[in-house]
């Protein structure tokens, strides 16, 4: 899906500059890219690095423990399978913390572990499983409480009421992510009935 | 509001430790394992970043982004999407950089309390860069087939964009 989706946008992009005349704008800014993938994974992968140590204190001072009874009676309702108190189980909570507290950074590397858990537990690591992908939706969209970056952008260019679009994104979250996990829900279970062999997987998720 | 998003991230940091420090743990020997871990991550993420980052660069410098956005007028409109919005739907799930390059045009041309800006603003906070998360996720954690995450999540950023656009008309407009 990805791989179709990245030719897709390149074969579009290509035939639009060469309609508007901008290849060679094209040709350049492919030619930047990989500088600029550079700067963007020293820029996030400092703050991994420096959420991952942060992560790996907690963790081994028993902190997430406290969190994951927290989260415990959404995490099984959401996740089938997962175990309380097992690295995967914190390691979740950790990931659905940081993302309400809008810390995207520490969120990254938590749900990394978690989705390597949960890929750890299948017959086959490299097919993503249904729990790995409910995470990876639950990440794709804004769980955050405060949306900060909006609200001083606001500032910047002059709103008299920077936090008046609180309500109105609580309200467009709640209703994208539960769209998303219905979505989810209902694309594993048509998933699953094609390929009865992938539900031994499911059940073995466990770790 | 700056200040206490400022103070959080010190504060959860001195916390941990704090709690670590009492409960016996090796500081400093604990935190060199996670960055080594974080490390680690990071080498396996950057090949998608790279991919990623190549494919917005040219999806925006072609004009595509343009093209497409006018191409979807009509289809945005029955969904109740005003045209100005729509380059930051399209770029939203792909390049968090960019959506806010975007976000950052429309409140300097419409103004921030207009409902225009007030519906940029409310998708810039609902809504995530889908594609960089689930290519971040993926490579990061060694997936090579991600099944339905892509579909799913775009069910949700639609989803997000169209209950903005509603959430704004029906609570702050």
């Amino acid at each position: 899906m990805l791989n179709f989706l990245i030719l897709l946008i390149l074969m579009f992009s290509l035939v639009t500059a060469l309609f508007n005349g901008k290849m060679d704008l094209l040709c350049n800014q492919l030619l930047d890219s990989p500088q600029k993938a550079v700067e963007l994974t020293v820029t996030v992968g400092c703050s991994i690095c420096l959420w991952s140590g942060v992560m790996e204190v907690a963790r081994q001072s028993g902190l997430l423990r406290f969190l994951s009874k927290f989260f415990s009676p959404i995490l099984s309702l959401l996740f089938p399978g997962i175990k309380k108190d097992s690295p995967a189980a914190q390691a979740v909570c950790l990931n659905l913390a940081a993302n309400l507290l809008g810390l995207g950074a520490a969120a990254a590397p938590a749900g990394i572990c978690a989705v390597s858990q949960f890929q750890r537990a299948c017959l086959d690591p490299s097919v993503a499983s249904d729990n790995s992908i409910l995470l990876i939706l639950l990440n794709t969209a804004s769980l955050q409480l405060i949306p900060t970056t909006a609200a001083i952008l606001r500032l910047q260019a002059g709103s008299a009421a920077p936090m008046e679009i609180l309500p109105a994104v609580w309200m467009a979250s709640v209703l994208s992510v539960t769209t998303g996990i219905i979505a989810a829900k209902g694309m594993a279970h048509i998933a699953n009935a094609k390929l009865p062999s992938h539900s031994k997987i499911i059940r073995r998720e466990n770790a | 509001m700056s200040f206490l998003s400022s103070f959080m991230i010190p504060f959860l940091i001195c916390l941990i430790f704090a709690y670590a420090l009492t409960h016996k743990v090796d500081l400093v020997s604990a935190f060199s394992t996670g960055v080594c871990d974080g490390l680690k991550i990071v080498l396996n993420m950057f090949p998608a970043l790279l991919l990623l980052t190549l494919t917005i660069s040219a999806f925006r410098s072609s004009g595509a982004l343009q093209l497409l956005s006018r191409a979807l007028e009509t289809p945005a409109a029955a969904l109740g999407i005003p045209s100005p919005i729509l380059p930051l739907t399209l770029l939203r799930p792909l390049s968090g950089s960019g959506a806010l390059v975007v976000f950052e045009d429309i409140l300097t041309q419409y103004g921030p309390d207009s409902l225009i800006g007030k519906i940029a603003s409310v998708m810039m906070g609902s809504t995530e860069t889908t594609f960089y998360t689930i290519a971040l996720y993926c490579s990061a954690a060694n997936i090579k087939k991600s099944r339905y995450a892509v579909p799913a999540s775009l069910c949700a950023d639609l989803m997000g964009f169209c209950a903005s656009v509603l959430a704004v008309k029906l609570l702050i407009n």
